[in-house]
This record gives C-alpha cells, structure tokens and sequence, in this order.
C-alpha cells in the first residue's frame, strides 16, 4: 500500500493528540498553524481535488492545478484566520472557499501567477484521480447544489477513514498485532459483501481459532473507533461539534 | 493509504456502534433494528451454531439504570414461556460495558409492514383474524402471569412465514401487584401495583419508541400515542390493569380491519405543563372509531367495527375485562356466532344465520323449488 502524499499522507499522521487542528491552524505559533494546516490538508485535499473534478467539471490537470493553488492560497493567504466555528463547519467553509476560488480563476492566469517562491505542495493527483475514475460517481456538473455538499461529506469521510485506517496499520505494527490488522483488512475493508471472507475462512487462513477472529477483529474496530475519534476532534473547532459529527460520523457518543 | 468503497465505509460506520461480543459465544453479523436507547442485532450463537437476536444497549451504562431495564425485560420474558411470545435464551454484559439479552432471531415480516395495502389484499379477513387472536392469546398468557404489555402496535408484532404470530418488545412491560394472579382474577378486578420501573425511570425513553415517551403531572407515560389507553396516556399507572391493554388489542384489531393506525391527532398527549383535566376531556371526546373502519374498503362487517369499537371504550369499566374474552368475541364472529359487543335484532339475527348456513339454505331453497316446479308440471 503506498503513500500518496508526503503531506500528512506519507506518516499517515494526525497527531495522536487532542487539540483541534481547527483552532490551531489560527494560531500565532508558526510551528503549530504549520502542523494543524499539515492535518486539515491531509484529511481535505482529495475530497477538494475530486470536487473541482466534478463540480466545475474541469479535467484533470486543471483540477490539479485548482486543487494545488487553493491550498496554497490557504496556507498563503492565512484564509483559515477568517473561519469563524459558529457560523460553520470547517468542509462548509472550504467548500465556500473553493467554489469562489474556481469561480475567480481563470486557469492560464492562475499558472502565471504561480510564481517560483510560491508554496508547492506534493500531492498524489494520480492516486486521487484513480479513486475517482474507480467510484465513478454518478454526479454531472449540473446536479444540485445539495447533490456535491452531500459528495463532498462522503469524500472528507472517506479520507478520514482512509487516514485512520493507515493510522491503525501503523498502531497495529507497532504492538506486533499485524494479524489484528490484516483481518480487519480482509473483513471489514473488503471492497464489497461478496468479497469477503467469513470468520472459519479467516480462522483456517491464520490458523487461529473462530472465537480468536472475533476477538481479534474486536479489537481492531475498538482501536479504529478511538483513532477515527482522535482525528475527527482534530477537524472540529467545539466539544459540541465534535459530539455532533461523533454521532453522525460514527453513531457513538464520545467518552 | 487504501482507497475505502462505500461498502467498507458503511461497514466502518457501523463498526463505530457495533458492541464488542469478544469473549463471548456471540458473533455479530449486522444490526437490523433500533430504538431509544438500544439495537437489535442479527447475530450467530458459535456454540450452538445458531442464529439468535441479540438486544444491546447503545451505551455502556455507567449508572446502571438502562441495564436494569433492558435486564428486567429479559426476565420478564423468561417467564413468559408462550408460543407467541418470543423467547430468551441469554443475558449478560459485553466486555465493552453494555448490557444485552439474546432471544430467538424472528424472521418474518413486522405487522404494520404486513398489513400494507399490497399485501393486505393477500390476507382475507379470517386470515387477519386469526393472527389477531394469537396476539390475544400471548397477551392474555402475560396477563395470567401478571404482566401487562403496554405498548402493543404493529411494529411489535412479527408474523412468522409459517403463520407464527410472536409479540415483541416487552421492554416497558409492567409487572402487576399479584404475579400469580390467576387467569381468571386478571381482567376481573385487577388492581395494578405502582409502577417503580415507569417511576423510576420517568422521562427515559423506551426502546420501542422514544418520542412516545413524555411525562404528565400524574406519571410518566410509556407507549405509543394512537395505541395507549386514555388512562395510560394520561399517565395514570396505579389505574392501569389488563384492560389497558385490551384497548391497544382494539387499535390494533382496527389496523388489522382498515390498515390505517388509530388517529393520533385525537389522542395526543397534553403537554406536562397542562392541566391535568386536559387529556382526561380530550380522552372522553374521542369519537370511536365506528367511521374510521367502516369508510374503508373493503367494508368491514359492523359486528367486527362494533368489537373494536367496544374493545377501545374511553371507560375501562365499557371494554372486554381480558384480552381472553376479547378473542372469544372475535372467534364468535369467525364462527358465525353472535358476538357480545353487537347486539342484534330479527333482521340482523336473520341475516347472520342466512350467511352462516347459506349453503344449507341454498340447497333447501333448490329443492323447495324444484319440487314446486314437480308439482306444477304434475297438475298440468
């Protein structure tokens, strides 16, 4: 499984920590607005690239090139110092963000403005163009305005997950727990039902025994939830948003 | 990082909720109901290999409150051993905190979906009749065992593929002073016990249906609005005996009828900050429901409407005393017998003897006739 970007992709990282990125990404300490905007890149970059995709119905490359400006703009600009957590959640925000961004833009000024000392990200358009072309989303460029909110809160959660499931490998590894992980690889992230293999399957694979499956696969549920929880608190500004995309996100009620 | 289908992604959401069954004899396979403050899972007993239904709390439940309740159910059901009720095999806590109760995994379709327009038209009367009174045998059973139901509707009603009826949901069951009252003594003058689960737990929702969960000056009203008595939704728990029960029967005979739940417009409960006179008027003026049965199609006989109508009496004292004799009315009706809520005249007597023996009267008319037509032809 490789990385497919050096920014908060390639660790696989949120912080394991319990601050907001939100908040911090406002912060008047270089060092921390640097490592919250590193987080909230990570978890929105493709659900962003994948939106201009579709939304704006711009082809690849010029979805690239939106997608790196933008959050260079952001990172640039300090624009997450205009985020106010009342009024909205941070993807109603960029979503905002982006489309008066693209709508301001034309693309062959935008790349003539982009200049040497501007920020570059790396980011692994391709990967995310994969993702794309593999759901095939059934969105044209004139559904509603509802239609791509509702895309773009299946591609954050999507990313959210995919980062805590990197995130859990890596725990995993790290306890000498790779079979906890390898079932829940092949149970729970199967591409569809039919994939699946069922639990005296996965016993006779790993030579374990069926109760040890279910155990096993206890446990790495229980440690994705607690990861998964850690990093959506990241992407929220309030205990009470967090709360509230808890239980949309996750249906539980944090501790 | 992995791309995640939709599949993986919804099965991850649902990994969020799922109870941790490690280190017990259960796997679970996937929820397929909820409620207030639990679900309903589908999952395999691995010792027996088995499929059985597991009910767990949402929550580990620090206070101990919703475990009590969701317990205390379990053992209701325990000694509720009745072909129509449906049966515990286990109970405990799972290594995550929350309580649960495994019981036999009903497959089979719910009431209220069964008796949808479509497959209504697949179920003659008698058909609807008999799966009433099988609800009216389990209720009558709990009854004779000193429980009352207190939330009887469709939802809670699972018809099996092989014409089992099985009543679910016992979760705001009332256990009444007398466990060992007698089947005859319940449904005569029962005198019900204060409720110390409704009082304790007042305000909490139930699992069957939260938002019919609301509280009066006398009580906490547990159930759900179109199928409670009026003295249950008024909240009056040391009034309520099998009757109350009775009464939901008759809101669900009448669904059975005409497949359209009790009018909840006409029984919604006061606010908590009403008076309490309020809902005992509203209660009293609730029209019966003569006219809601009988302006369906297809028309429904009036002795059957005047069944409901008398099994969902405003006044306790004006309905059927136990849901025994309120299914011995309905086997009267199956029967061609007079039924005790529909008193009859000449004509009425006539026509419902002309329908029960009307092959016998066809024949004996038929022979009157072609012996006239003999007789004619003999004369000439």
């Amino acid at each position: 499984m490789s990385d497919d970007t050096r920014i908060g992709g390639s660790s696989g990282k949120f912080p394991v920590t319990r601050w907001s990125a939100v908040l911090a990404a406002r912060s008047g300490d270089p060092a921390e607005r640097s490592r919250a905007l590193e987080a909230i890149l990570a978890a929105y970059w493709k659900p962003i690239y994948k939106y201009i995709r579709l939304r704006f119905n711009k082809p690849n490359e010029d979805a690239k090139d939106l997608t790196q400006d933008f959050f260079a703009r952001l990172i640039d600009k300090d624009t997450l110092a205009d985020f106010d957590p009342q009024k909205a959640r941070l993807r109603t925000f960029l979503r905002v963000c982006v489309d008066h961004f693209v709508a301001n833009t034309v693309k062959a000024t935008h790349r003539q403005k982009r200049g040497g000392d501007a920020v570059h990200l790396s980011l692994d358009f391709p990967a995310a163009e994969a993702e794309l072309q593999r759901a095939k989303p059934a969105l044209a460029v004139g559904a509603s305005a509802e239609s791509f909110d509702d895309f773009l809160e299946k591609e954050f959660i999507r990313s959210l997950f995919g980062l805590s499931v990197t995130a859990l490998r890596e725990f995993c590894a790290s306890r000498g727990k790779r079979v906890h992980f390898q079932l829940f690889e092949l149970y729970d992230l199967a591409d569809d039902d039919s994939a699946r293999a069922g639990y005296a399957d996965l016993a006779k694979k790993f030579d374990i025994a069926v109760t040890d499956v279910t155990n096993y696969l206890s446990f790495a549920r229980r440690e994705f939830r607690r990861i998964a929880l850690e990093n959506l608190r990241e992407m929220t500004a309030s205990e009470q948003e967090f709360r509230r995309e808890a239980r949309a996100l996750l249906g539980v009620e944090p501790e | 990082m992995n791309w995640l289908s939709d599949e993986a992604i919804a099965r991850l959401q649902a990994a969020g909720t799922l109870p941790d069954a490690s280190g017990t004899r259960y796997r679970i396979i996937e929820r397929v109901g909820s409620g207030g403050m639990g679900a309903v899972y589908l999952a395999e007993d691995s010792v027996l290999a088995r499929r059985v239904a597991l009910k767990i709390l949402d929550l580990p439940d620090a206070r101990g409150e919703l475990t009590q309740r969701l317990l205390r159910e379990a053992h209701i059901l325990a000694r509720l051993e009745h072909p129509g009720i449906v049966p515990v095999h286990d109970a405990g806590t799972f290594a995550d905190g929350r309580a649960f109760y495994a019981m036999k995994f009903v497959e089979g379709q719910r009431l209220d979906r069964l008796a949808d327009s479509a497959s209504r038209g697949a179920k003659s009367f008698p058909d609807r009749l008999r799966i009433f009174q099988r609800i009216c045998d389990a209720v009558a059973f709990a009854h004779a065992h000193g429980v009352l139901h207190r939330d009887l509707k469709p939802e809670n009603i699972m018809v099996g593929p092989f014409g089992e009826v099985l009543v679910m949901d016992w979760g705001v069951a009332k256990i009444l002073a007398s466990e060992s009252a007698s089947p005859a003594g319940v449904g005569t003058s029962p005198h019900a016990a204060p409720d110390s689960t409704a009082a304790g737990l007042a305000g909490q929702p139930s699992l069957a249906n939260p938002v019919a969960t609301v509280r009066t000056a006398h009580g906490a009203i547990l159930g759900t609005l179109g199928y409670m008595s009026p003295e249950q939704l008024r909240g009056e728990i040391d009034r309520l005996d099998p009757r109350s029960d009775v009464y939901s029967l008759g809101a669900l005979l009448q669904f059975l009828l005409d497949g359209r739940s009790p009018s909840t417009a006409s029984t919604a409960p006061p606010d908590a900050s009403t008076s309490t006179a309020q809902p005992s008027r509203a209660q009293s003026e609730m029209p019966p429901p003569e006219n809601s049965a009988a302006s369906a199609a297809p028309p429904i006989p009036p002795a059957l409407a005047a069944i409901a109508r008398k099994a969902m009496a405003p006044e306790p004292a004006s309905r059927y005393t136990s849901a025994a004799e309120l299914a011995q009315d309905v086997a009267r009706f199956l029967d061609g017998m007079p039924v005790s809520a529909y008193p009859e005249n000449l004509f009425r007597r006539l026509a419902r003897l002309a329908s029960r023996y009307r092959i016998a009267l066809v024949l004996v008319l038929t022979y009157l006739l072609v012996r006239a037509l003999l007789l004619f032809w003999l004369k000439r």
